[in-house]
């Protein structure tokens, strides 16, 4: 079985982490792999479109896989369909056996999950980052595949960052902090805090390095408390209309709800919570701790701690 | 002064974000149980795509925005009573599957041939629009295939923000990793933008925008026409609802400065 891994640099230039994941599940299915690392730091869909494409072609793979990144997402499902492959986005296992290759995914947001097959060659498998044990880099040899920058309508301007005063989506962090939309209520005293709990939130973050994930109902909440929450948007949010991230670890505070909302932290390894009702949905079976508390409280303390 | 956009969305129902989903076999392969029954939604993104859409249009006079919806007819129709006073838009319905496991290619394939029977439609003028991916199949292919259908060369995924230049270019913000965003100039159209949330705030009902759509939105129904059947495709071969259920240590007794030890000790770890 032919196999082909298309992955890219990160724009310092060096193969992230998500590319040796991808180029590990292509090595997880044996066969004869070819690796091959898509150019250019600026990507373009109408660019990349068909280099990608001619790259499925020529190469006569039966399989093709490529990394969930956003610049893969931007043009690999296109380039699939011009290739006449048959594509499948955001693979969380792959298995080879007699019977061919099978992959996982989930539908209905990481609420059902799907093992599936196709018959069809091509398959173009796009792999979730975090899913697969990113491969040694001195394990495979790899070839460029150029995207030559033709007369495009598009350019590329540059990278932004969302939040001006604070970086606070961090892949690659060992732990997800989740705020939900308790930071934002009445408290014991019966006044809103919000700008207290944005303090507490921002110096957790810098004091943890953890990435911050919110519910849909504190991205969304309202003027009088969205002055002070600007550093937080709908980047954050995760669980049904937004991101399932994985990290080893995670906390949430003031974060209430049933199944659905739950999915924000599916693939969270070891999970403690931090809430009011001991018989909350998010918590009760979901988290392996469940702390009954006032989490301004514990998250200043917290603070102290952290910083000595 | 800028030509009126032709602005094209697809969008359609996923089931109600509280619902209790469960998989089950049928002949002609996984659905859900009493899907037919489950309360529906517009599908998240794609409603984010058709807020941003009516906002666009209202921008540039004579704007037009048309809703492109495959999906049960049936629902469809229960979906429009939800929808229609939202924003004024003109349907196009296609009486076809719209579950999570529906085959992308041929749901794109049915939307494309319903918008290429739009009559007079102006490529040059369309803006094709919908979610980066759905609350249901959550591929984030489904937009690109219709694109390529239609062939349009330009795609933009995850799009946040789109802003227009005064002609026909514009510029767009687009996620990336780690919370950031890819910023991109395009020089005109056609273009299709795989929305994200936006920034728009989902509408009030407005009842009058519901009673002016309602009519075109019933006629589009009554003429939806079938989608073809999906050749090929994948083949399930397990759905599952994993279990996941953990048992949960409550602490009801702890002293917040215990449990903030407690928390300290285990993020070190």
């Amino acid at each position: 079985m032919k196999i082909l891994a298309i992955v890219h640099k990160d724009s310092g230039g060096a193969l992230p982490k998500a590319a040796l994941e991808a180029v590990a599940a292509a090595q997880s299915l044996g066969g004869e792999l070819s690796v091959r690392i898509l150019s250019g730091d600026a990507p373009v869909h109408s660019i990349d479109v068909p280099a990608l494409a001619g790259a499925i072609k020529s190469s006569g793979a039966e399989i093709v896989i490529a990394p969930g990144t956003s610049r893969i997402m931007r043009s690999m499902p296109a380039a699939a369909m011009r290739a006449g492959a048959e594509i499948d986005t955001h693979i969380t296992g792959l298995s080879s056996g007699p019977g061919g290759v099978t992959a996982q995914r989930w539908a209905y947001r990481q609420r059902i999950l799907c093992t599936l097959a196709r018959d069809a060659r091509p398959w173009v498998l796009v792999v979730d980052g975090g899913a697969f044990a990113p491969a040694a880099p001195d394990s495979f040899q790899a070839e460029p595949l150029p995207a030559p920058a033709a007369a495009a309508r598009t350019e590329c301007l540059g990278v932004q960052t969302a939040a001006a005063d604070a970086q606070t989506i961090r892949p690659d962090a060992k732990l997800l902090f989740v705020a939900g939309a308790g930071w934002t209520k009445k408290q014991a005293d019966g006044a809103v805090h919000s700008a207290e709990a944005a303090a507490t939130i921002k110096e957790f973050l810098a004091a943890s390095g953890a990435s911050l994930g919110s519910s849909k109902s504190l991205v969304e909440m309202g003027d009088e408390s969205k002055a002070d929450f600007g550093f937080m948007s709908h980047m954050n949010q995760v669980g049904q209309t937004g991101a399932t991230p994985r990290h080893p670890k995670g906390l949430s505070t003031c974060c209430h709800g049933e199944e659905p909302h739950v999915v924000g932290w599916r693939f969270i390894g070891e999970r403690r919570a931090v809430n009011l009702d001991a018989n909350c949905g998010w918590a009760q079976g979901k988290a392996d701790v469940l702390y009954v508390a006032d989490a301004f409280k514990v998250m200043s303390h917290l603070n102290r701690i952290l910083k000595g | 002064m800028p030509k009126p956009l032709n602005i094209i969305v697809c969008g359609s129902l996923v089931p109600d974000p509280l619902q209790t989903l469960e998989p089950v076999e049928t002949p002609q392969g996984p659905a859900l149980k009493n899907e037919q029954m489950l309360p529906a939604v517009l599908d998240p993104w794609a409603a984010c795509a058709l807020y941003e859409a009516a906002h666009l249009a209202a921008s540039r006079p004579g704007s037009q925005v048309t809703l492109v919806s495959m999906g049960p007819a049936a629902k469809l129709r229960q979906l429009m009573m939800t929808v229609a006073p939202k924003a004024t838009f003109s349907l196009v319905a296609v009486n076809g599957p719209a579950g999570g496991f529906a085959d992308a290619r041929a749901t794109a394939a049915g939307l494309a041939k319903a918008i290429k029977a739009i009559p007079g439609l102006d490529m040059s003028s369309v803006l094709l629009f919908g979610g980066c991916s759905s609350a249901s199949r959550d591929a984030g292919v489904t937009m690109q295939f219709v694109a390529e259908e239609l062939g349009i060369q330009e795609f933009f995924q995850a799009v946040d923000e789109l802003k227009f230049d005064g002609d026909d270019s514009f510029t767009v913000l687009e996620r990336i990793e780690g919370g950031s965003y890819l910023k991109s100039a395009c020089k005109g159209l056609p273009a299709a933008i795989g929305w994200a949330t936006g920034s728009l705030p989902e509408p009030p009902n407005n009842p009058r925008t519901g009673m002016m759509n309602m009519p075109k939105i019933m006629a589009a129904l009554a003429k939806a026409p079938a989608a073809a059947p999906a050749a090929g495709g994948a083949k399930f071969l397990k759905t599952e609802i994993p279990a996941s259920k953990r048992q949960t240590r409550i602490e009801k007794d702890m002293t917040e400065e215990e449990i903030a030890k407690e928390l300290a000790a285990w993020i070190a770890e």
